[in-house]
């Protein structure tokens, strides 16, 4: 897809970087973000002719309902990504955080203050898988398949197989709660504040060019100034707590507490930002792209379900889409018999792994 | 590098060009036997969806078998959906679905009392009719709940026949299945006052719960035989439970020696009633538990009843049912199931 | 490339601290500081804890049995899960492998009515080492994590087991006695299954301790850039481990169908972490190029051990992932640290003998 506008004046002078460069309208829309989102327009147009029911505003407050705690949790993990690192132990974390939270309301403590305490409890989650990963020194991979087993564990420990399913109604109607006569939910603004905020934070502040730099390299990035371990820490604490939020809000949304909430919700995380066009080497992504990749996994599983097809097959299509993000650009440079600089697989496991 | 971003922009849009193939192989070509199990569509506007437990569970197949020959007498449109799993909040995501499509009615067994119940009353909002059959909700969550047995009966028959298997003493457990289940947790309930009223020489030391999943009621049947040295007798209020109760047992060096016995299906059981694992067990037609429910829904959707106390309706080759208190339809008294009567049954 | 001595820790032994005076002091001290010989006291512990507290746990039938039978399948796991994360990677869908598998195990009964049982063992084999064959050619061709490929390939194939499946169960009364009857059976009071367990172990381990293409597998993990300079076959290696650890998760698939006998679709769900908690807390670096099999395979048998200990000793068995999670995070915390001290001990010895 080289551009060839080169003039004929160009060709008699040395070629200077500008010739080269793309123009504004192709940087701006032929990126990853543009094509995820084209694929999210897509999919909801051919759901909406194919599918029976899809087209109506109840679909909408379904989606927007379901699709919260991923989008409320593929913030943090898009940054932590980028970095190069990764946390498996997001749904654990929102499963204990669902559980706690269960455990104070029928201990009798007024729900503020146990939505308090169990942001408490995920950023106590986030502070140790950053304790591990800054401090300890260890592969976010190893540590955080640890945490997932030990935080669920403890979930399951506490509550076993029961769950508390008796909240105060006023709190679980907030989560059902729409804006007016809109299908649109009350607490979607909050999380597309949250979502403004995290877009901020990633693309216009200091700290966000340090979470690229360290994607990018890390060596480079402590050069330049960034504090990486701390850096670092933020990220785990951040996702520790969203992690929370979204367990609190589940638990609100279906009025049930219990270990096994948000099993396999990392995945799901995962493969949103992934599709969005984040490089799972960390370095490269933009906040538009998660969020349409979150919208598109979400509105597959929807049309889905309307379809009668069960969500096990919704699964299939997950997994397929997050090894296809993942190994699409290998296979295009390999058809296009250019190699990406040489590498093995060893050494990408390194951006994960690598410690001195 | 310029290469290699053209690559992830076309990976995107071949992931993309995929995505919508997928998407459109799933909503066209539903092969998936779990979701549209012998969809029949009638002429009428009837339709009716059940929503088990959990799928693959022989209990619930048996009861969709009767619901789905009761749609297709009153010439509806029939449908079974349901999890994999049997978790209080599994069944929400299909309570919204049925409430997108519009069914007019969905008969539900609840996992939950209240954590459906949001779902549910949003799903009536949108003009369906909810019917719980088997595992009751919260009375607020639906219209009716047609019951297999009452409690007490249940309760009742599973005490007698512990009593009579192990000679009126000694240690007994029960093996229950998930923690919440509102009908497994009603009857414990009345048992342990059965239990203490009318059988002091029995002592209940605990109580486990299998989640009706197969391998863990196993496990938990091994670690219960285990612990208690002394253990006498299992009662598994649960066919999935007694079943894999009675399996471990078969296998074990404590066969003959420990009774089980509770609520399970003949075709699961029957090897080991003939085997003398399992004297005795009881249990209702499920079948015909469903085939009333799918009537109980379309006599709420055509208007026959409303749900309140005294309303009658017929429910085809079942005869007239009258709603009891509670917006409560009852189905019958338990049955026993034993040597002598298993081989007459096939369900 | 090693010595044949049995009481090295791979890779390489470390100097003793303070040498013994004679060899066999410094032999004793040698099977202490290996990590097999404290997890094998650790599992003694538990199991005479389990035993002093009611000795059904260990001196009824039931429970010897039960004793050795429950990790059996578990073993081949973490075996097949430590020879991918020797070489660097991991395989998160070993526990989809597993499902499908024994799913196929009940479906060939049933649709083949009268096939040999050593056919239908030979076919979950096969399976499994053709699913891992797709993780490892995606690892290996597209140079990309392993860790997002196989929680990929962990829900692509647990959704075509269920889609295949539907809910359909197999029951124990589907497939032949002779087959379900090997779950439970005893040659000389020790479980079928576990013998089976065993032997692959030996054999396994046996391969990546003394030939050459073993030894690289710890090449690769230990430095990929230098075993690829030094002209190994990077692709093939990756591609057998995967092969090897989804043959395995195969042949684990067919033997839980004969030892539980009912399968359903969600049969195996979520058993990854302790096929990963296994080989890890056996001595198995996540960072690739250190451990041993027979490392993993005790790991697997303390954590079912712990599993079985847990409701004898009072604690309800739902806190054992907890259990295995602390484990997990400690095995890797103990290993970052003796890679640390071994480090200064390199440099202080460097110095000393410049």
């Amino acid at each position: 897809m080289t551009t060839i506008w080169a003039s004929a004046k160009a060709n008699s002078r040395t070629k200077t970087y500008k010739d080269y460069a793309k123009p504004l309208w192709q940087r701006t829309l032929m990126t990853t973000e543009s094509a995820v989102i084209l694929g999210l327009i897509l999919v909801v147009a051919y759901a909406s002719i194919a599918v029976n029911n899809f087209a109506s505003d109840i679909t909408l407050y379904y989606l927007l309902r379901d699709i919260t705690p991923i989008l409320i949790i593929a913030l943090p993990m898009t940054l932590i990504i980028l970095t190069g690192d990764i946390d498996l132990s997001v749904a654990s974390i929102l499963a204990l955080s669902s559980v706690t939270f269960g455990m104070m309301v029928q201990g009798g403590w007024p729900v503020p203050l146990a939505i308090i305490g169990t942001l408490v409890v995920g950023l106590v989650c986030g502070a140790i898988n950053g304790f591990l990963v800054t401090v300890v020194g260890l592969p976010s991979l190893a540590v955080t398949i640890g945490t997932m087993a030990a935080f669920r564990g403890i979930a399951q420990g506490l509550l076993g197989t029961t769950a508390i399913t008796t909240f105060p109604e006023e709190w679980t109607n907030l989560t059902s709660m729409k804006i007016g006569s809109t299908g649109i939910p009350v607490l979607s603004i909050l999380v597309l504040v949250l979502i403004i905020v995290f877009a901020v934070i990633m693309h216009f502040t200091p700290f966000g060019r340090g979470i690229f730099a360290i994607g990018l390299s890390k060596e480079a990035a402590e050069f330049s100034g960034v504090n990486v371990q701390r850096t670092k820490m933020i990220l785990f604490l951040l996702a520790g707590l969203l992690s929370a939020l979204a367990g609190i809000y589940l638990t609100l949304k279906t009025s049930t507490a219990r270990a096994e909430n948000g099993t396999g919700l990392e995945l799901t995380v995962i493969a949103a930002v992934l599709l969005g066009g984040v490089s799972i080497f960390g370095g490269k992504g933009a906040m538009h792209g998660v969020i349409a990749g979150v919208f598109l996994i979400g509105t597959i599983e929807s049309a889905l379900r309307l379809a009668n097809v069960t969500s096990d097959v919704s699964r299939i299509i997950v997994g397929t889409l997050l090894v296809l993000s993942v190994i699409s650009p290998s296979i295009l440079a390999w058809i296009r018999g250019r190699r990406r600089p040489a590498s093995t697989p060893g050494t990408q496991t390194q951006a994960f792994l690598a410690k001195s | 590098m310029l290469f290699h971003t053209t690559g992830r922009r076309l990976g995107a849009a071949a992931a993309i060009a995929v995505t919508i193939a997928l998407v459109a192989s799933g909503c066209s070509g539903s092969s998936d036997p779990k979701s549209t199990d012998g969809a029949s569509s009638g002429d009428s506007d009837l339709s009716i969806t059940f929503l088990p437990k959990n799928l693959g569970n022989p209990y619930f197949d048996t009861s969709s078998k009767g619901g789905k020959a009761a749609v297709e007498e009153l010439k509806g449109t029939f449908a079974e959906v349901g999890p994999s799993e049997a978790a209080p909040d599994s069944q929400v995501s299909y309570i919204q679905t049925a409430a997108q499509q519009g069914v007019s009615a969905l008969v539900i067994s609840a996992n939950d009392p209240t954590a459906i119940g949001s779902a549910l009353k949003e799903a009536m909002d949108a003009g369906t009719k909810v019917v719980t059959f088997d595992s009751d909700t919260d009375p607020q969550y639906r219209d009716l709940f047609v019951n297999q047995a009452d409690a007490e009966g249940i309760a009742k028959v599973q005490v007698d026949m512990i009593s009579d298997q192990i000679g009126d003493e000694g240690e007994i457990a029960i093996l229950s299945a998930a923690a919440n289940a509102t009908n497994q947790n009603a009857w414990i309930e009345l048992m342990k006052k059965d239990l203490e009223a009318n059988h002091p020489n029995i002592k209940l030391v605990e109580t486990v719960y299998g989640d009706d999943d197969d391998q863990m009621s196993f496990d938990k049947t091994a670690a219960l035989l285990q612990t208690y040295p002394n253990l006498k007798g299992i009662v598994a209020p649960t066919t999935v439970g007694i079943a894999s109760a009675a399996r471990y047992l078969s296998t074990s060096d404590k066969k003959g020696k420990v009774a089980i016995t509770g609520l399970g299906t003949p075709n699961q059981m029957r090897d080991y009633v003939e085997d003398g694992t399992v004297t005795e067990f009881a249990l209702w037609n499920p079948e015909d538990l469903g085939y009333l429910a799918a009537f109980a829904g379309a006599a709420l959707v055509d208007g026959t009843i409303t749900g309140k106390e005294g309303d009658t309706f017929t429910a085809g080759k079942l005869g007239e049912f009258t709603v009891g208190a509670d917006n409560t339809v009852l189905l019958g008294d338990p049955f026993k199931f034993n040597k002598d009567n298993i081989a007459d049954f096939d369900f | 490339m090693t010595s044949t001595a049995q009481l090295t820790r791979d890779p390489a032994p470390l100097p003793p601290a303070t040498p013994g005076p004679n060899p066999v002091a410094r032999a004793i001290a040698a099977v202490f500081k290996r990590r097999e010989t404290s997890i094998i006291i650790a599992i003694l512990v538990v199991i005479a804890a389990a035993t002093i507290v009611n000795d059904q746990f260990l001196v009824s039938k039931d429970g010897f049995r039960n004793l050795l039978l429950n990790p059996s399948i578990y073993i081949l796991l973490s075996v097949g899960v430590a020879m991918v994360i020797i070489t660097r990677s991991v395989d998160l869908s070993v526990s989809s492998t597993l499902g499908l598998t024994a799913y196929l195990t009940g479906r060939l009964f049933i649709d083949f009515p009268g096939i040999p049982i050593v056919a239908v063992f030979i076919a979950g084999i096969i399976a499994g080492g053709l699913l891992g064959l797709v993780n490892g050619a995606l690892v290996a061709y597209a140079r990309v994590p392993a860790m997002v490929i196989t929680l990929g390939t962990m829900y692509a194939y647990r959704g075509i087991n269920v889609a295949w499946a539907g809910s359909n169960r197999i029951n124990p009364q589907d497939m032949p006695k002779e087959f379900t009857s090997l779950g439970t059976a005893q040659i000389l009071s020790i479980p079928v299954l576990t013998i089976i367990a065993v032997v692959v172990v030996i054999l396994l381990a046996w391969y990546m301790k003394n030939t050459r293409g073993g030894r690289e597998f710890y090449a690769l993990g230990s430095d990929p850039e230098a075993a690829q300079l030094y002209g190994l076959n990077v692709v093939k290696r990756n591609l057998i481990a995967f092969v090897l650890c989804g043959a395995l998760a195969g042949l684990a698939g067919v033997l839980y169908a004969a030892r539980y006998g009912t399968i359903d679709s969600a049969a195996g769900y979520g058993v990854e972490l302790t096929a990963i908690g296994g080989a890890v807390i056996g001595g198995v670096a996540i960072s690739g190029g250190v451990g041993t099999l027979w490392g993993a395979a005790f790991g697997a048998i303390l954590l079912l051990t712990i599993k079985s200990a847990l409701p004898v000793l009072g604690v309800q068995d739902f806190w054992q992932q907890a259990v295995v999670g602390v484990l997990i995070i400690g095995a890797i915390v103990l290993d970052r640290v003796l890679a640390l001290r071994q480090h200064k001990k390199l440099i202080t010895t460097k110095g000393a003998s410049s």
